[in-house]
């Protein structure tokens, strides 16, 4: 089997992420999108990885996952706070930010 | 101990009596300020003594002794010390200055006594001595510079002592804008002599300046003028000096030490000290002169019509220093240092007296309200009727022997050298015009109203008032105190006058054409290689200049007594018959007034128009342009920053894939 398929998938998995982020307004439901996209990019780091015979790939990959075990801390924080302060559960209402 | 060590003590003493005046007042109570002044100035003056006896026991051809303490700046050879030269001239200069200013300073320890800034005015007063000698000490250029530097400061800070009085501090920055435009002379001069000799140590400068130079070279005669804009500039002659006048704002006592002891004379000393450059470039010297002899006659007609006591006093300082610049720029040097000697005495004991009729008078200064106050002051009628005498070179007074001993050496040399002797006979004539002008119109006549009272015994004290506009103000810090004080009823400002009294008289006697000749014999040391300094007029021909300087001054003094006292309405009647050549001379020749369109009102209009285009228009018109360009396209990009969250990550996706598409299209 060649890299590929495991590359298509991982492209596959990022587009649905990637969708997932643009089109859903729950933050968690965001939070989960993200989640696939950065796996996505390990799938794609770990197949290379494979195929170069290289291991440096696979220690990306972890790394990777220690930032995302961050970020979903973070995130999960952040949508707590809001829940917490009986905030809508909405990305689109939250945009007190802006110029 | 050496010349030099008695030197350095000289400035030692001053010094210390600055730091600690200015750092010790308030433990001070009473007079304790001004006797600590006094007391440091006449320690300066015991170990000039010294100097002088320690300069004596040199042989005569070895009297010019440098001293160093450290090295100020050395790099690329550039070598400065800080040092300092003990040669007879700057012992003379030291004796006067110290001698002088210890009296000056125990007038002053009476004087303002009621004043609230008595511990700052004696700190400045010292700090201002110990300029003056660091000037004359000077052991090159570098040092003279600074201490030069320090003297117009220190005026500055004298001239407005009374810093809530503005005429004074106007007065005060006047004189320092003006002594600034000398020191730029000055430190030009100075570059020029490094450029051509390469050192700034005043003996290296002169011995070597005769091998560097040929007579009448250009360099050397840039180099004179511009020493000479230095020393025009400190001794106020044409057409640097109408901040004299108006630095008559300050105590009187300051008004004295300006003009008798220190700073006015700081330039005739310089071209005395340069004597050597100034030999080389005759055609300065000449320049020098007869700038001189302008001053001289312009100021003396001007105290013809002036009607402030003390102006006309300073218009007469502005012509007696006239005449020691013809002296020492003819050649005449010691007669010129004389002359800064003898002036000083009876300048002082003059501005003293002064300060004594302005106090009884309650701080009046103009002598149309003075009359009569002969018998109500007898101490300061008699010793001011001394003062003026000397001053007016009445014969056997100090200043009889040596103004008309500098005229004396002008027809001696000959050629248009007798223009300066003619034109100093006139100038003579009115100066004893003039002198007895104050005598007669102050203390004959009918007594004024405070002269009545003060017969009485008792001092009048009007409300405190600016003498000059007329404004009112009060007695505190920065004002003049509400006590005054006369000669008639302090200790100290009778000490200090009798003494320059006694001077004034019989300080004349050193230099007796052919009897004593002391200061000429002792100067004789520091004009070592002068071709002028030997050629000397015969003894003859010195008492023929002396007789008919003596005979001027009795005329002028039997014109003024005829104007003044035998026919009282004499000068009303004249000012009427010739209102405008009186205006012309009350107007001080509109020299304030041509300075005025001439050099102020441009710089004016050229500040405003720099404001009003330069500043309003241009910068700030490229400041705010700047700041509108940044803020309009901010607002343009603050339209992207809508909030939406979902909208920044299409952004950041779209934005990616976008720039990989490229890359692959790009790689193909």
């Amino acid at each position: 089997m060649t890299v590929t398929w495991y590359v298509v998938l991982s492209a596959v998995l990022f587009a649905i992420g990637a969708g997932g982020v643009l089109i859903r307004r729950s933050p968690l439901v965001i939070l989960l999108c993200l989640e696939l996209m950065l796996n996505a990019g390990n799938l794609a780091l770990v197949a290379f990885s494979r195929a170069h015979g290289n291991a440096e790939g696979q220690v990306f990959a972890l790394i990777v996952m220690v930032v995302a075990a961050c970020e979903v801390v973070i995130g999960l924080g952040l949508i707590v706070a809001m829940f917490r302060r009986r905030l809508p559960l909405n990305v689109d209402e939250m945009r007190g930010l802006k110029g | 101990m050496s010349p030099t060590t008695w030197g350095w003590l000289v400035l030692a003493f001053p010094l210390a009596g600055v730091l600690v005046n200015a750092f010790g007042w308030r433990a001070m109570s009473g007079r304790t300020a001004g006797w600590i002044g006094t007391a440091a100035i006449g320690l300066a003056f015991a170990c000039s003594i010294g100097a002088l006896v320690a300069l004596l026991g040199h042989t005569e051809s070895d009297r010019e002794i440098t001293s160093s303490l450290w090295t100020y700046a050395s790099a690329a050879g550039l070598d400065i010390k800080l040092g300092i030269l003990v040669d007879p001239l700057s012992v003379f200069m030291i004796l006067v200055v110290s001698g002088v200013s210890t009296l000056i300073h125990l007038y002053s320890v009476a004087y303002l006594d009621s004043d609230r800034g008595y511990a700052r005015y004696f700190s400045y007063l010292n700090f201002f001595v110990f300029s003056m000698l660091l000037l004359v000490l000077a052991g090159n250029f570098v040092l003279l510079i600074v201490g030069w530097a320090f003297v117009g400061f220190a005026s500055y800070a004298l001239i407005s002592f009374w810093y809530r009085r503005h005429t004074a501090t106007k007065a005060g920055m006047k004189a320092f804008v003006i002594n600034v435009i000398g020191d730029v002379g000055l430190v030009l001069a100075t570059f020029f002599i490094f450029r051509d000799l390469g050192t700034f140590d005043y003996g290296a400068v002169f011995s070597s300046a005769q091998q560097a130079f040929h007579t009448n070279q250009g360099v050397v005669i840039a180099i004179c003028l511009l020493l000479l804009v230095g020393a025009f500039a400190k001794s106020a002659q044409l057409p640097l000096h109408t901040w004299l006048p108006d630095a008559m704002e300050g105590p009187t006592p300051v008004s004295a030490l300006i003009h008798a002891a220190t700073m006015v004379t700081a330039g005739v000393y310089l071209i005395a000290r340069t004597h050597v450059l100034f030999e080389l470039a005759p055609t300065a010297a000449d320049i020098s002169a007869f700038i001189g002899l302008a001053t001289l006659i312009f100021a003396a007609t001007c105290a013809l019509a002036v009607t402030d006591l003390k102006r006309i006093i300073a218009y007469s300082t502005i012509s007696q220093i006239g005449y020691m610049v013809v002296g020492v720029s003819i050649g005449a040097y010691a007669a010129g240092m004389f002359q800064l000697m003898t002036h000083a005495f009876f300048k002082a004991l003059l501005f003293m007296a002064a300060g004594s009729v302005i106090s009884a008078v309650a701080g009046t200064q103009n002598i149309d309200r003075m009359g009569g106050l002969r018998k109500a002051m007898p101490v300061t009628w008699r010793l001011m009727t001394i003062g003026a005498l000397a001053l007016a070179a009445f014969p056997f007074t100090s200043g009889f022997f040596s103004k008309d001993e500098i005229l004396g050496y002008a027809i001696h040399r000959g050629g248009f050298y007798v223009i300066f002797a003619i034109g100093g006979y006139a100038a003579a004539l009115l100066t004893a015009f003039y002198a007895f002008r104050i005598i007669f119109r102050v203390f004959w006549g009918e007594p004024v109203p405070g002269a009545r009272e003060l017969e009485q015994g008792h001092l009048a004290h009007a409300p405190p008032e600016n003498p000059l506009t007329g404004e009112k103000e009060d007695t505190d810090v920065g004002f003049p105190g509400e006590e005054h004080h006369i000669a008639e009823l302090e200790k100290p400002m009778w000490l200090a006058m009798s003494v320059l009294g006694f001077l004034s008289i019989f300080g004349g006697f050193v230099e007796i054409p052919g009897l004593d000749d002391v200061v000429e014999n002792f100067l004789a040391g520091s004009f070592l290689n002068s071709s002028l300094y030997e050629n000397l007029p015969s003894v003859a021909a010195d008492w023929r200049g002396l007789a008919l300087g003596g005979a001027m001054s009795i005329i002028g003094v039997a014109l003024a007594y005829q104007v003044y006292v035998r026919r009282p309405g004499t000068s009303a009647a004249l000012i009427r018959r010739f209102g405008p050549v009186h205006g012309f001379l009350f107007n001080k020749w509109y020299f304030d007034e041509l300075y005025d369109a001439v050099v102020y009102r441009p710089l004016i209009a050229t500040g405003r128009f720099a404001n009003t285009v330069v500043e309003r228009v241009v910068v700030q018109g490229v400041v705010t342009g700047v700041v509108d360009l940044v803020r309009g396209v901010g607002v343009v990009v603050r339209g992207a920053q809508s909030g939406f969250v979902r909208a920044y990550a299409l952004l950041l996706i779209g934005g990616f894939a976008a720039l990989g598409l490229y890359f692959l299209i790009a790689s193909q």
